[in-house]
């Protein structure tokens, strides 16, 4: 009795530290959103006024708002989808892909580090260096080589209609290697002599890859989903730092966070940019209660 | 197990995890009212100390490091003050981000004496205004100038300062430099080729043909990534064409402002060069790089104003010669006359109401708008400041004299726009759209539908303030 006592105490002592840091630093915030997402704060002065669900009805016909959370929705399809397949296509490249199912192509121990380049860089450094790539005169990378084949250049962040898929492409270019890692992680868990009976049985690589690999990485892939669509619904940097007119140009690229923090430091309505955060919150925590219903399954044990 | 003396060791755990959540709690995003110290009882005041300045409290001075940097502040504003202020000790501050750094402190009651609130992160000049937070700056018009008594700061400066410069009535915005806005070349370029500055609107348009059959380059281009550079030409020549009501109509959200017969004949005129004369890739290329391309001869004209040439001092060729000329004629018949231009000061001072030490805030504004702080400041910026006569006698580049005399020939009639101050929702709705009209993707009247749309959007929502002028 009076072990458990001191036990308790004893985890207390310990926990007490984050979870204050926790309270304070986390949640707190979070509340106080709530509270100030029922202001007309402005940022600046001591004293807002309460105006109850003003702010929410305001949201919903702000064109821009909508237009940013289905450039989120569409990332939210768009970038974990593509990211795995490309980072399971990589995977098993780099580990099961030299056709006798058992270890990678030529080359893979390089090939594993230079994909995990792009994830040490910091997304500003990313966002600014793709600038330059994406520039629409002879001196950007892509454009460059365009222009001397005589092709008109392409405005790849100038052009609405082009804009929104070369940031969906830099988020992929920084969001493979990362999981290239993770799954080769995954595989690596998987015993080789599931392959070897694979290859005995005449499997080739494509069924090797569907009825064997791909099964056995399930909960893997569930992580990587719920990360992935977490990381499209709340992108702001890339978008903020490498787009025209931060989430241009004419809003064809902009996002949720973006909006949030226009309306917060640009137009000082502080009020209404907690009322999107709140709405941003329900959105982010809706999609992982349902991605995690949905992906539910029975677990493989070997 | 041994006896510790634990208690001791617990508690001041405990306590230690404890004790900041209290204070941190009521520290956070969420604005706490605080009773401000209400600006103490001024000093007495005199005739060498017309504001009443305290001569023992410190003044903190935050200076947005932009494009003028901070040099002038602390070599030529500061030891000015000093001189006559001994015992006021100074606490000098650069930031380029200013809201991030000084809306905080907005929000804890305990804002800084003068900012310079300028730049890209500026706080916006409304939501100060909507609380309050402005201290009013008509004692300082009223005051004596620092160079003569006789002579009150009101009748020193430019008097537009004082119109922009006011919020609900009330003077509370310093701007201390004069833009001027026009289309930039160089001479060297025109004399050159023998090109002339086109007087109206045709002839402009043949110039730019004949550019871009020279096939030497490209005849136009403006910081497409921000348009604002394209729509300053567009409504100064819709203000050309049809008055400067246009703008003022703009400015107050009339109904049809935008829609108004000259926006029309100004939209239809730049959509024409935005689809024949605009250097390839202009719309992702931003002010830097489209001025390092016409530094580099790859380009003829672009709109800006009065700052470029400091901006371009470390790539533009020495033999360059920037020139600016006004918009040309565009109807014969324009209200107003060949040689108007859009004018406005700028890099914004203002003294927070509810700063320790406001009395000293405006005797140091008082202090940078003497003669000789503004005409060492205009020398060390390239530039002109909105300080009558401060340039005089003073070594002028090539960029800076075409502004003055361009300036001095317009006289009257000069003309300007604030909405993009008092709605920032409504500036980047004209940004978006303006490069979209540019690009060809809105029709001109689509374009100025579309702003009309937003315009009465902001007039009908009660959560934004209104401004009038």
């Amino acid at each position: 009795m009076y072990n458990a006592h001191r036990r308790s105490l004893f985890l207390f002592a310990f926990l007490a530290a984050p979870v204050t840091l926790y309270l304070v630093y986390v949640i707190s915030p979070y509340v106080q959103a709530f509270y100030i997402a029922m202001t007309d704060w402005r940022g600046v002065s001591a004293t807002p006024e309460f105006v109850g669900l003003d702010n929410f009805v305001r949201l919903f016909s702000d064109g821009i708002f909508w237009k940013a959370v289905t450039h989120n929705l569409a990332l939210l399809v768009l970038l974990p989808l593509l990211t795995i397949v490309i980072a399971l296509f990589f995977a098993f490249l780099l580990n099961v892909g030299n056709g006798r199912g058992v270890g990678g192509v030529a080359g893979s121990k390089f090939y594993r580090v230079v994909f995990f380049f792009p994830h040490v860089l910091a997304v500003a450094v990313v966002a600014v260096l793709f600038q330059q790539v994406f520039r629409p005169d002879g001196s950007g990378m892509l454009n460059g080589p365009l222009m001397a084949l005589g092709a008109r250049p392409v405005g790849f962040l100038s052009d609405p209609d082009v804009a929104f898929w070369s940031v969906l492409g830099v988020m992929l270019w920084q969001a493979v290697g990362f999981y290239v890692v993770l799954f080769s992680a995954g595989l690596a868990s998987i015993p080789r002599d599931m392959f070897e009976a694979a290859q005995i049985d005449g499997a080739g690589r494509v069924s090797m890859f569907v009825r064997v690999t791909l099964p056995l990485l399930w909960d893997t892939i569930q992580v990587a989903w719920v990360y992935l669509g977490i990381l499209a619904l709340d992108v702001f940097a890339i978008v903020w730092v490498m787009t025209d007119q931060h989430g241009g140009p004419d809003f064809s690229t902009t996002v949720m966070a973006a909006e949030i923090y226009r309306n917060a430091f640009h137009y000082f309505r502080f009020g209404y940019a907690s009322a999107l955060g709140v709405v941003m919150f329900f959105f982010t925590i809706g999609f992982t209660i349902l991605s995690l219903r949905l992906s539910r399954r029975e677990r493989i044990e070997y | 197990m041994p006896h510790t003396p634990r208690i001791t060791r617990r508690d001041l755990l405990r306590a230690a995890a404890l004790a900041p959540v209290a204070g941190a709690l009521a520290a956070c995003a969420t604005p706490a009212a605080k009773p401000t110290a209400s600006s103490a009882a001024p000093a007495a005041t005199s005739a060498a100390n017309p504001l009443g300045v305290p001569g023992d409290k410190p003044l903190e001075v935050w200076i947005f490091d932009g494009g003028f940097g901070q040099d002038y502040a602390k070599n030529i504003h500061q030891p000015l003050f000093k001189a006559k202020y001994p015992g006021v000790e100074i606490k000098h501050n650069s930031t380029k981000e200013i809201t991030k750094v000084l809306q905080p402190r907005f929000a804890g009651g305990n804002p800084p004496d003068v900012i310079d609130n300028s730049g890209a992160n500026a706080m916006d000049f409304g939501a100060l205004a909507q609380d309050g937070q402005l201290q009013d700056l008509t004692p300082l018009l009223d005051a004596p100038s620092w160079d003569d008594p006789a002579t009150k700061v009101r009748d020193t400066i430019d008097p537009a300062v004082v119109e922009l410069g006011t919020y609900d009535g009330k003077f509370s915005v310093l701007g201390y430099v004069n833009y001027i806005f026009g289309i930039w070349y160089s001479q060297k370029v025109f004399r050159d080729n023998g090109w002339e500055v086109p007087r109206t609107w045709d002839e402009f348009l043949k110039l730019n043909e004949t550019i871009k059959k020279s096939g030497k380059m490209a005849p136009f281009t403006y910081a497409g990534k921000h348009p604002q550079y394209l729509y300053e030409p567009l409504l100064t020549m819709a203000a050309k064409i049809g008055g400067n009501e246009v703008l003022v109509n703009l400015d107050n959200l009339e109904d049809g402002a935008w829609t108004a017969e000259p926006m029309k004949a100004a939209a239809a005129a730049w959509a024409e060069i935005g689809a024949k004369y605009l250097m390839e890739g202009t719309a992702g290329l931003d002010h830097v790089q489209t001025q390092t391309a016409q530094n580099k001869y790859k380009v003829a004209m672009l709109p800006s104003g009065s700052w470029l040439e400091n901006e371009q001092k470390t790539t533009t060729p020495d033999d360059f010669e920037y020139g600016m000329f006004p918009l040309p004629d565009v109807t014969g018949s324009d209200k107003l006359p060949y040689g108007t231009l859009h004018t406005t000061p700028g890099e914004n001072f203002i003294v927070p109401s509810k700063g320790a030490n406001p009395r000293a805030g405006m005797e140091y504004l008082r202090a940078m708008l003497s003669k000789k702080a503004a005409g060492d400041f205009s020398e060390l910026v390239k530039t002109v400041s909105v300080v009558k006569g401060a340039g005089e006698g003073r070594q002028l580049s090539p960029g800076a004299a075409s502004a003055s005399k361009a300036m001095t020939e317009a006289g009257a009639n000069t003309v300007t726009y604030r909405w993009q101050t008092w709605y920032a929702q409504l500036k980047d709705e004209a940004m978006a759209a303006t490069g979209q009209l540019m690009s060809g993707g809105l029709t001109p009247d689509k374009y100025l539908e579309r702003l009309q749309k937003k315009a009465d959007e902001i007039k009908n929502d009660s959560s934004i303030k209104k401004f009038r002028r």
